[in-house]
C-alpha cells in the first residue's frame, strides 16, 4: 500500500500520470511488432496482427500472410487470411480487413466469416492507398484513401452508404497525413499536403489554417485525434506540435521537441482539466500535458524496453509491444485523493482509519441515514473489472470505460468470447433481470455451440430457463437460426408458450408447413390466415392446395376468403379435391350469380349436373336437369305469352299460366315434369280462388275425385268471403272432415247433427265451442242432451 | 304471478360496466381522428351500437353525419370518413371502392376503419390487394358484450352460427376466448368450468391460454360467478327448432326481437305508426309475463288491467290533498303501466290472430308427435302438404330438420321426396341449402348403421391411409346422426303426464313447450350442475357423439366454498333461444341458482333456418 503512489508522475498543474503493465504478452510474433499491421478494439477489446510483407513484396500465392487475433492478454485464435491494407474493429467487435481492391471482409472475434462489402467502383479500379476505421455514434466507419488520391468513407459499415469526398483541387502526390474527424454527427477527412491543410466534407474541400499555428511549417507528419473527436493535435516536421480543438479555431497549447516520425495518441481523462498528447518514438514515451494558460508544455518521459502500439482509449491509451501491454492514464481523482501523499481528504483518512483498525469497510455502519446502495454497487462492480480482467478473460477495462460500456455491452462481448458461464456468473451476481440477464446470454451463448446436438441444447437451455415470465424461448430461437442452427430453433419453439411469437420465426426459417399446424394449433385464424398467404406466395398452386388439403381447417378459412374474393381458386380446390359435390353446388350458384344470359346459365347447370354425376349424386343431377328444362321453357313462355316466367320456381311456373288464363299449359308443364297430383289440385284450388273464376273451380272439382279431399274446397272459398261456393262443396266434404267443413260455413245446428250421429265426444265439444250466446242455445242443448245419453250408455 | 327466486338466490354482478367500456374506448377511437368527421356505420351494428352510444354522444366527439354501410357510392363531403364495421370482406370492397374513387377525382381525405370485435387479417389483405392499405387506418373496438338485459350477454354475432358449424370456419373462436377472459377479468375467475362440443372445447382452452399468458390478474380475486357451462348449439338443435309457446320466445317468433327490442307495427298499437319497445326486465309488465306459457299471458294480463281500473279508481272517494298525492306520486307509475299494458296487450291479440288459428294448433301438435315419436308417417304428410301448400319456406324447412333429428335422419325415398316437393314450391336454388343442411347435419338421410361400419373397416382394408382417412370422415358425418330418441329416454325429455299438465304452476322446464318436451340443452345443463360433473353421462354424451368433447375443469383450492356459488354463467355458442333461457330461469328459481347467459347470439328456428338457406342475391 504504501508504494501505490510509486509509479505516479506529477505532470503539469494538478495531476498525476500513471503507467502501470496490464499484462504480460504472451503472443507468439514471428515478426518484430513494426512489420506487422496491427490493430486493436477499443474498450479493451482484442487484438489482431498481420504480417505486412509477404503479399507486399512477393506475390507469390505459396507465401501466406498470417492473420492473427489475440485477447488484450495475447492467447487467442491464430487463423490466416489473405492481403489486406489496413485492419480495425468496429464497435461490435467485427474484425474489418480493408483489402487492395476496396472489398472489405467482416470476420468475428473467432475468425468466421460473416460478411464481405465493397468500397464501390472507383476505390477497385484505383487500389487502396490507406484506409482507416473509425468509430461514431452511428457505428464503425471506414474511410478509404484511393490510389488517385481521392477519398471515400462510409460513416457506418452495418448500414452500408458510400460517399465519396470531393476532390482535393492540386493534390499530386498523397497526403502526407490524414484522419477521419466526427462533428456534429458528419464524418470529416482532415488531411495535409506539406503545409497546407484541407477539410473535406461531403460538398466541399476547404484549406484550413489551425488558429495561431507558428510560422515557418513546411509539412506536418502526423495529426492525432482525440477519443472524442474533440481534440487534435498536429506535429510538423521541425518537431512542432500544435493542440488544440479539432475544429482548430482554438489553440490549447503548443511546444517544440525533437521528435521526427512520431506516433502519437491523445491521453486524457473525460472532464479533466488537463489535456495530454502522448507522442511515441524510437522507444521512447512522451506525454506532453499542457497548460491551458501557459504556452509551455511539460513534458513527461517513459522509456520503453521494445517497439510499441498505442491504442488510445476514453480515459487513457493501452500501450502494447511484444511482451507487455501497459495502460498510461492520468490518475483519477478519488485515487489521487485517497493516496495521494499527505492527502487529508475525508477518503484518504477512512482508509488510513481502515488499516489502523484492520476493519473490512469500516464507517459504513455509522452511517445510518446513508444508503448502502452505491457502495455495494461500487464494490460489485469492482469485482466485475476485476474478473474480466483476469488474465485469462483479458479485458482490461478501467471505471469510467466500464460505465460508458455499460453491463449489457460488456455482457454482449463476453458471449461474443463464448464466455457464458462468466457471463451468467455476472448477471446472477448483480442480479440481473432474466429479460436484460440470463435469457439474453443464452439466446447470443449456447446456440452458438457447434459441437453440441440440437437436442441437447435445447434441452439444457430450458432446464436452465424453465417456464420463467419474460423469457422468450423465440428470441432464443431466433438468435440460433442466425448462427444457422434451423433445427436447434425449431426445438427451441417448442419450448416458446405463445403461438404467435412462433409462427413468424417458422416462416422466416422457411417451415412454413410446421409454421401452418403451429398456428392451426394456437386456435388463432388470423395467425393461420397469415401463414397461409405465405404459402401461397411460397409453394406452387398444386403444392399449396396439397398442403391445405391435409388442414381442414385453414382449407375451410381458405375456402371463406375465396368465396368472397377468387372465385375462381375456389373452383380449382374442388377441382384438385375432386369433390365433385361442391363443384356442383359452386356451378349451381355460378346459374344464378354470376351468369347473365340464358345460354350460360343452362350451361353453368349442365356442368353443373355433370358434376353431380361424377358425385354420385343422382338426386341433384336430376333436379338440374329438370331445372334446365324448366328454364328453357320459361324463356319460351316469356317469349310467347310475354310476361315474366324466368327464375319462378316450378309451382309459382304453373300458377302463373293458370292466373293467365292458360290452362291448357299448366297442364301440359304439370305432366312433363310430373307434378303430383295432390300438389297440382292445392294449386290450382288455390289460383283458381284468387282468380275467384267459381264455374272453373267447380268445373275442376268434379273432373275427378279430389286427392286433397274437399275441406280444403271449403277453406279457400270461405277465405275469398264466398259462403255460397262454400256450402257447395261443404256437402262433398267426407264424414271425417264433415263438422269442421259445417262449422266453416256457419252452419252449427248441422254440425251438430252430425257429431251427434258420430257420437264423436271431441267433435261435439268442437261444436260446442262454436256455440255463440243465444242463437246456437238450442243446439248448444240438443248437444248437452246426446252427451248426457252417451254418457248412460 | 311471476316466481320470486329463493331469497338465498345471489345477486347478479352489475353488467353495465361492459356498456362503460365499450362506450369509453369507442369514444377514445372517434378521438383518435380529431375533428369533424362522418361515420359509416353497417347495418348489423347500428341496433348494438344505439345501446353503448346514442347519437348526441357520437355529436359530442365531432362524428358530424352519420352513414349505413350498403352497397351505394357515399355522398359525404366531410374531409374525414370513420368507418365502423364487422370485419367482413365485403365491408373492405366498400371501403376500397370509396377510396378508389377519391382516388380518381383527385381527392384526398382521411380514412379511418373501426373493426368490431376485431379486425382480421383477411380484412387488411383485401384492403392491400385492392391497393389502400396505405391509405387508411385501421383499428379495432373490442365491443363484444352487449348486456341486453340483467342476465344477458350478447356478442351479437348471428353469422356465427353459419361460419362456424356449416363452413368450419372458426374465426370466431378467439373473439369468444377474448370475451370470457374480459368476463373473468371484470368479474373474478371462474371456479368450475364445463362444457361440451367442439367449439366449446376450443375456446375453452383458448381462453386459458389467454388467462395464463396474462396470469396474475385474476388471481387472488374472490371469484363470483361459480360455475360456467359452455355448450356449442348443434349438441341440440331439436330444442332451437321448436315453436316457441313462452311469451318472449313467442314474440320473438312473431315479430323478432332485435338487440333487445322489437318494433310493433300498426296490427298492435292499434294506431298508425309502429313502435319500438324495449323489452327487457326494466319493463315491468313484460317482466312479469315474459318467461309465462302464451296460455296464461292473456288472463294476466287482463287481471292486471283490473288492478289497473281498480288503482285508478281509487280517486273517486279522493279529498283534494289525497288528489294532489296521487297525482303526483302514484299517477305516473300507473300510467306507465297503462302504456306497457296496452301495448302487451296489442301484441298478444295480434299473436292469437296469428297463431291461434287452427293451423298454429295442427303444426304444435305435430311436433310434439315427432318429439314423441309417433305417427310418423302422418307428420310427414302433414310436411308434404305444408310444402305442397307453399305455407312458407323456413316453415316447411323447419319441420323437415326437426323430423330428420328425431327420428336419425328421414327414409331415403321421404329424403327424395320431400326435396323434390320443396324444389318445385320454392325453386331450385335450395339443392344448395339441402347441401348445407345435410353438411351441418340438420337434414340427412338414413343410412343403415350396422352395415355401415362393417363396410367401413371393409373399404379402409382396400384403400391408401389418405383416403382412408377420407372415408373414415365421409363415414363420421353419416355416423354424426342423431340418437334423440335415446337420448330423449335417458333423459327423460318427455314427461310422463297423468292428466292435464298445469301450465300455471309448471312443475318442470317442460313447460316452456306446453309440458311435452324439457328443453334437451338445458336439461344437459341440469344433470352436469347436479353431479358437478359428466359422470355416469357417459351414456348420453356417446348418444350425443361428443364423448371426446366434454370436459370439467375445477380449481382446487377451496372447492368447497367455490362450489357453494350458485350464480351460473351458461355460454351457448351458436345462439340461443329464448325458451332456452325460460327454461332455466325456472330451474334457477327452482333450486336457487340464478343464471347468467352469455350468447353469440339471440337465436330461433327461422334465424337457424334463414343461416342455412340459399337465396337469390
Amino acid at each position: 500500500m504504501d508504494c501505490y503512489t510509486a509509479n505516479w508522475n506529477p505532470l503539469g498543474d494538478s495531476a498525476f500520470y500513471r503507467k502501470y503493465e496490464l499484462y504480460s504478452m504472451d503472443w507468439d510474433l514471428k515478426e518484430e511488432l513494426r512489420d506487422c499491421l496491427v490493430a486493436a478494439a477499443p474498450y479493451g477489446g482484442p487484438l489482431v496482427s498481420l504480417l505486412r510483407k509477404p503479399w507486399r513484396k512477393e506475390k507469390a500465392a505459396s507465401v501466406t500472410a498470417v492473420l492473427e487475433i489475440y485477447s488484450a492478454s495475447a492467447c487467442l485464435w491464430p487463423w490466416k487470411s489473405g492481403p489486406v491494407v489496413s485492419l480495425g474493429w468496429s464497435a461490435e467487435e467485427e474484425l474489418l480487413c480493408v483489402q487492395e481492391d476496396g472489398g472489405v471482409l467482416v470476420y468475428g472475434l473467432h475468425g468466421d466469416f460473416r460478411r464481405h462489402f465493397s468500397m464501390g467502383n472507383e476505390v477497385l479500379q484505383n487500389r487502396v492507398l490507406d484506409a482507416r476505421i473509425f468509430h461514431t455514434e452511428f457505428g464503425s466507419g471506414v474511410a478509404i484513401l484511393t490510389g488517385a488520391h481521392r477519398f471515400t468513407l462510409s460513416a457506418n459499415v452495418s448500414d452500408l452508404k458510400l460517399r465519396r469526398m470531393p476532390e482535393v483541387p492540386g493534390l499530386q502526390g498523397a497526403p502526407t497525413c490524414w484522419t477521419a474527424l466526427c462533428q456534429d454527427r458528419v464524418a470529416h477527412i482532415l488531411l495535409a499536403v506539406g503545409p497546407d491543410l484541407y477539410l473535406l466534407d461531403q460538398s466541399a474541400c476547404s484549406a484550413v489554417t489551425p488558429f495561431g499555428l507558428a510560422p515557418g511549417v513546411s509539412s506536418f507528419l502526423q495529426m492525432a485525434v482525440s477519443f472524442t473527436y474533440r481534440h487534435l493535435a498536429l506535429f510538423t516536421d521541425t518537431g512542432y506540435i500544435w493542440m488544440g480543438t479539432a475544429s482548430l479555431k482554438e489553440k490549447l497549447c503548443e511546444f517544440n521537441c525533437n521528435i521526427r516520425a512520431p506516433r502519437s495518441r491523445w491521453c486524457s481523462r473525460p472532464r479533466s482539466k488537463e489535456r495530454a498528447v502522448v507522442v511515441a518514438w524510437e522507444r521512447r514515451l512522451m506525454v506532453g500535458v499542457m497548460r491551458p494558460r501557459a504556452s509551455s508544455i511539460l513534458g513527461g518521459l517513459f522509456v520503453l524496453d521494445e517497439d510499441s502500439y498505442l491504442v488510445p482509449e476514453l480515459d487513457g491509451v493501452r500501450i502494447f509491444s511484444r511482451s507487455t501491454h501497459e495502460f498510461l492514464h492520468e490518475v483519477p481523482v478519488a485515487s489521487e485523493e485517497i493516496f495521494k501523499i499527505a492527502s487529508m481528504a475525508p477518503g484518504a483518512l477512512l482508509l488510513e482509519a481502515q488499516k489502523e483498525y484492520e476493519a473490512a469497510s469500516f464507517g459504513k455502519c455509522f452511517l445510518d441515514r446513508f444508503p448502502p446502495d452505491s457502495f455495494v454497487r461500487m464494490c460489485q462492480d469492482l469485482r466485475v473489472l476485476n474478473a474480466i480482467r483476469d488474465y485469462h478473460i483479458g479485458i482490461p477495462l478501467t471505471y469510467s470505460q466500464y460505465k460508458q460500456l455499460t453491463i449489457q455491452v460488456l455482457l454482449d462481448r463476453l458471449v461474443l468470447r463464448r464466455l457464458y458461464p462468466l457471463a451468467i456468473q455476472i448477471c446472477e451476481y448483480l442480479r440481473l433481470p432474466e429479460v436484460q440477464g440470463v435469457s439474453r446470454i443464452l439466446a447470443h451463448g449456447p446456440v452458438q455451440q457447434k459441437d453440441v446436438s440440437d437436442e441437447d441444447v435445447a434441452r439444457a437451455i430450458n432446464q436452465k430457463l424453465g417456464d420463467t415470465p419474460g423469457v422468450s424461448y423465440s428470441d432464443i430461437a431466433a438468435r440460433a437460426y442466425g448462427c444457422g442452427r434451423t433445427e436447434l430453433a425449431i426445438k427451441l419453439l417448442e419450448y416458446e408458450p405463445r403461438s404467435g411469437e412462433q409462427v413468424p420465426l417458422l416462416l422466416k426459417m422457411k417451415r412454413s408447413k410446421l409454421a401452418l399446424s403451429k398456428a392451426i394449433e394456437s386456435g388463432d385464424t388470423d395467425l393461420v390466415f397469415t401463414v397461409l398467404l405465405h404459402l401461397k406466395n411460397e409453394l406452387n398452386r398444386g403444392d399449396f392446395f396439397m398442403t391445405l388439403r391435409n388442414q381442414p381447417m385453414a382449407l375451410s378459412l381458405y375456402r371463406q376468403f375465396c368465396k368472397h374474393q377468387e372465385l375462381e381458386t375456389l373452383k380449382d380446390l374442388y377441382n384438385q379435391d375432386d369433390n365433385h359435390q361442391e363443384l356442383g353446388s359452386f356451378h349451381i350458384r355460378a346459374s344464378y350469380a354470376a351468369e347473365e344470359r340464358i345460354e350460360g346459365r343452362v350451361a353453368a347447370l349442365q356442368t353443373a349436373a355433370d358434376a353431380f354425376y361424377k358425385a354420385k349424386n343422382e338426386f341433384a343431377a336430376k333436379a338440374t336437369e329438370d331445372q334446365m328444362r324448366l328454364l328453357r321453357l320459361q324463356r319460351r313462355l316469356e317469349d310467347e305469352l310475354g310476361g315474366r316466367f324466368l327464375d319462378l320456381s316450378l309451382h309459382d311456373t304453373v300458377t302463373t299460366l293458370i292466373l293467365g288464363g292458360h290452362n291448357k299449359r299448366a297442364e301440359q308443364l304439370a305432366r312433363d315434369f310430373r307434378i303430383p297430383d295432390k300438389r297440382l289440385w292445392w294449386l290450382k284450388l288455390t289460383a283458381l280462388a284468387d282468380l275467384e273464376d267459381w264455374e272453373e273451380l267447380e268445373k275442376f272439382s268434379k273432373s275427378k275425385k279430389s286427392p286433397i279431399g274437399y275441406l280444403p274446397f271449403v277453406e279457400i272459398c270461405m277465405k275469398q268471403h264466398n259462403k255460397y261456393e262454400a256450402k257447395k262443396y261443404a256437402s262433398r266434404v267426407g264424414p271425417e272432415q264433415k263438422v269442421k267443413a259445417l262449422l266453416l260455413v256457419g252452419d252449427v245446428a248441422q254440425a251438430a247433427d252430425v257429431a251427434i250421429e258420430h257420437r264423436n265426444e271431441a267433435e261435439l265439444s268442437l261444436v260446442l265451442s262454436h256455440c255463440t250466446g243465444a242463437t246456437d242455445g238450442a243446439t248448444a242443448d240438443k248437444i248437452q242432451r246426446a252427451r248426457a245419453q252417451a254418457q248412460k250408455k | 304471478m311471476a316466481f320470486p327466486h329463493r331469497l338465498d338466490a345471489p345477486e347478479l354482478p352489475d353488467f353495465s360496466m361492459l356498456k362503460r367500456l365499450a362506450r369509453d374506448q369507442l369514444i377514445y377511437l372517434l378521438e383518435q381522428l380529431p375533428g369533424k368527421k362522418d361515420l359509416f356505420i353497417e347495418a348489423d351494428l347500428m341496433s348494438p351500437l344505439d345501446r353503448i352510444a346514442n347519437v348526441s354522444i357520437l355529436k359530442q366527439h365531432e362524428v358530424d353525419k352519420l352513414y349505413k354501410v350498403e352497397n351505394k357510392p357515399a355522398v359525404s363531403s366531410s374531409e374525414q370518413l370513420c368507418f365502423l364495421v364487422r370485419p367482413r370482406i365485403k365491408n373492405m370492397r366498400y371501403v376500397a371502392s370509396l377510396v378508389n374513387a377519391d382516388k380518381l377525382a383527385g381527392r384526398t381525405r382521411k380514412y379511418k376503419v373501426i373493426f368490431s370485435p376485431q379486425k382480421f387479417h383477411a380484412c387488411e389483405m383485401v384492403l392491400e390487394e385492392e391497393g389502400v392499405y396505405g391509405d387508411v387506418s385501421c383499428d379495432e373496438w373490442a365491443f363484444s358484450l352487449l348486456p341486453l338485459d340483467v342476465d344477458l350477454l350478447s356478442m351479437e354475432l348471428p353469422e356465427f352460427f353459419r361460419d362456424y358449424f356449416l363452413e368450419g370456419d372458426q374465426r370466431w373462436i378467439n373473439t369468444v376466448a377474448q370475451a370470457l377472459h374480459l368476463l373473468s377479468t371484470l368479474y373474478g375467475p371462474f371456479p368450475n368450468c364445463y362444457g361440451i362440443g367442439r367449439c366449446a372445447k376450443m375456446s375453452y382452452e383458448l381462453w386459458r391460454t389467454l388467462e395464463e399468458e396474462e396470469d396474475g390478474e385474476t388471481k387472488g380475486r374472490r371469484p363470483e360467478i361459480g360455475h360456467i357451462f359452455l355448450l356449442d348449439r348443434d349438441v341440440d338443435f331439436v330444442t332451437a327448432l321448436c315453436s316457441q309457446v313462452v311469451y318472449e320466445g313467442l314474440v320473438d317468433d312473431t315479430f323478432r326481437i332485435k338487440c333487445g327490442s322489437v318494433d310493433f307495427g300498426p296490427e298492435v298499437t292499434s294506431s298508425d305508426r309502429s313502435l319500438k319497445v324495449l323489452l327487457n326486465a326494466e319493463d315491468k309488465v313484460f317482466n312479469e309475463i315474459r318467461n309465462e306459457h302464451f296460455s296464461n299471458v292473456f288472463g294476466f294480463l287482463s287481471q292486471k288491467a283490473r288492478n289497473l281500473q281498480a288503482q285508478y279508481d281509487r280517486r273517486r272517494g279522493m279529498d283534494i290533498k289525497q288528489m294532489k298525492n296521487f297525482v303526483s306520486q302514484e299517477l305516473k307509475g300507473l300510467k306507465q303501466e297503462h302504456r306497457l299494458l296496452s301495448v302487451h296487450i296489442g301484441a298478444c291479440e295480434s299473436i292469437m290472430k296469428k297463431k291461434t288459428k287452427q293451423d298454429f294448433q295442427e303444426l304444435i301438435k305435430t311436433e310434439h308427435a315427432l318429439l314423441e315419436g309417433f305417427n310418423i308417417r302422418e307428420s310427414t304428410s302433414y310436411i308434404e302438404e305444408h310444402i305442397d301448400r307453399q305455407v312458407s319456406p323456413i316453415e316447411s324447412l323447419r319441420l323437415m330438420c326437426l323430423l330428420s333429428i328425431t327420428e336419425n335422419g328421414l327414409i331415403p325415398k321421404d329424403y327424395r321426396s320431400l326435396k323434390t316437393q320443396y324444389l318445385q314450391s320454392y325453386g331450385p336454388e335450395h339443392l344448395l341449402t339441402f347441401s348445407n343442411l345435410r353438411r351441418a347435419g340438420l337434414l340427412t338421410e338414413q343410412a343403415p348403421g350396422d352395415t355401415l361400419t362393417a363396410m367401413e373397416s371393409k373399404v379402409s382394408k382396400l384403400v391408401t391411409d389418405k383416403a382412408a382417412g377420407k372415408i373414415t370422415d365421409a363415414f363420421s358425418s353419416l355416423a354424426k346422426r342423431s340418437n334423440f330418441r335415446a337420448i330423449s329416454k335417458k333423459l327423460n325429455l318427455i314427461p310422463r303426464v297423468d292428466g292435464e299438465y298445469d301450465l300455471k304452476v309448471p312443475r318442470d322446464m317442460a313447460y316452456v313447450f306446453s309440458g311435452a318436451y324439457v328443453p334437451l340443452s338445458c336439461r344437459v345443463i341440469e344433470q352436469v350442475l347436479e353431479r358437478r360433473s359428466w359422470q355416469g353421462l357417459d351414456e348420453v354424451l356417446r348418444l350425443l357423439n361428443c364423448s371426446e368433447l366434454a370436459f370439467t375443469d375445477m380449481t382446487k383450492e377451496d372447492k368447497a366454498s367455490s362450489e357453494s356459488l350458485r350464480l351460473i354463467l351458461v355460454v351457448f355458442l351458436g345462439g340461443c333461444t329464448f325458451s332456452e333461457i325460460s327454461a332455466l330461469r325456472f330451474l334457477g328459481r327452482e333450486k336457487g341458482y340464478r343464471f347468467i347467459f352469455l350468447t353469440t347470439a339471440v337465436t330461433n328456428s327461422a334465424r337457424l333456418m334463414e343461416a342455412m338457406s340459399e337465396v337469390k342475391a
